[in-house]
């Protein structure tokens, strides 16, 4: 097996990780109700040491330490996708791009759990555990204001027409694709979107939502290969401030 | 010294964000190695992959430890034997309740929907309860209605 091909992966994982979790902690004091507030500040906790986990992984592999791999590279080394830098925008974006983010999320660390790369799967069985609760709280919320008023379904539909293409971009193949599913490590981007959009599917038709064809969308790609939005490098630098300052900090 | 003492010494240890629960009822205490020289090893493994507390509780046990004369340990932590609920002793669940924190229901196989919303009221025993959020004060809390004592109460989550 090839290292780089597997560093490649875990670095896609772990990026996502980041800075969504990063995202989602912008909303901490913002929330539209306390239960928001404390879902998506929980939320960017679970990610962040869901992130810590991965780069753990990838420092055994032989990478720096995990503080310095987050705080010290910048956009174009980051292997994240467009859909998890872009700002939080409006809670229905947000609400939206949790829901979209963490059903490809779950299906990716079940299948994971399956690795041949024990040490990969070991850390993959934990996490899906704790994402379920992400799941529960993703569905909860679209299933109640998707089928709500007039206002919310239009905020949330707005919200979908907009986001899935972003959405789609998770499914990036990277050139590390075939060696890994060959090698036994991942089942591939192919089958988890496939998975993926049974299960949004299953969820939309519970609501007033419509779900676009994504066979007429051109998916937004990109992210993989280091190409980020311009929302990418203010929050790194924002992000790693303290430590550019003084790497030595405890907080 | 052997493992039994040493897992008894642990009893002290508790988790940091639950003062009334050890570290050993809690089931993060996977295991106690003592080597040929002396050394002990104390395995662990953290309750929530994201859990702040987990550095306090090495911390923690070494310190005890040390304090019970052994100079040499150190703890691991590990993902082999990844933690659940289902962990949790009889004794750390009771003592959750009495904390006044539902324990987390025993379960079977898949951790499913139903298992996640389900709490029994820690103040009155009532079934009738509702989930109001999967996410509380700290990571392994969510937040439950009691419809019959109207109280609201935390669980700790099952995982």
């Amino acid at each position: 097996m090839n290292t780089e091909a597997l560093k490649d992966l875990l670095y896609r994982l772990a990026d996502d990780q980041l800075i969504l979790g990063h995202r989602n902690s912008e909303w901490n004091g913002l929330g539209p109700i306390l239960e928001e507030d404390i879902a998506f500040s929980s939320m960017a906790q679970d990610k962040l040491g869901h992130s810590l986990q991965l780069y753990t992984l990838l420092h055994q592999l032989g990478e720096a330490e995990p503080d310095t791999v987050a705080f010290t590279r910048n956009a174009p080394q980051f292997h994240c996708t467009q859909l998890v830098e872009l700002p939080i925008g409006e809670y229905d974006f947000s609400l939206i791009r949790h829901f979209l983010f963490d059903h490809a999320e779950i299906l990716r660390f079940e299948a994971l759990s399956h690795s041949h790369y024990e040490p990969l799967a070991q850390v993959a069985r934990k996490l899906k555990g704790e994402l379920k609760y992400h799941i529960l709280h993703a569905n909860t919320w679209i299933k109640q204001l998707g089928s709500s008023t007039e206002e919310a379904i239009e905020r949330l539909q707005n919200s979908l027409n907009y986001t899935l293409p972003y959405a789609l971009g998770l499914f990036e193949k990277t050139a590390a694709e075939d060696e890994i599913i060959a090698a036994g490590i991942f089942v591939g981007e192919d089958e988890i979107k496939t998975r993926w959009q049974e299960n949004i599917t299953k969820i939309l038709r519970q609501t007033a939502l419509e779900l676009p064809d994504a066979a007429t969308l051109t998916p937004v790609y990109g992210g993989r290969t280091g190409e980020h939005t311009e929302h990418l490098q203010p929050l790194l630098d924002e992000m790693a401030e303290v430590f550019r300052v003084d790497p030595t900090a405890e907080w | 010294m052997d493992k039994a003492t040493i897992l008894t010494w642990l009893e002290a240890v508790k988790d940091p964000e639950i003062p009334v629960l050890s570290l050993v009822d809690l089931g993060v205490i996977r295991d106690v190695v003592i080597s040929e020289t002396g050394r002990v090893t104390v395995k662990m493994t953290p309750t929530f992959s994201g859990c702040p507390a987990m550095d306090y509780m090495q911390r923690d046990v070494v310190q005890t430890l040390q304090a019970h004369g052994i100079a040499d340990v150190t703890t691991e932590m590990s993902f082999e034997e990844p933690w659940d609920t289902n962990m949790v002793s009889e004794k750390g669940r009771e003592a959750l309740k009495n904390f006044g924190l539902a324990p987390p229901p025993a379960y079977q196989g898949i951790l499913d929907l139903d298992i996640l919303e389900y709490a029994q009221c820690p103040h009155c025993n009532s079934h009738d309860t509702e989930l109001r959020t999967p996410f509380g004060a700290t990571l392994c809390r969510s937040m439950h209605y009691c419809n019959n004592c109207r109280q609201l109460f935390e669980q700790f989550k099952p995982v």
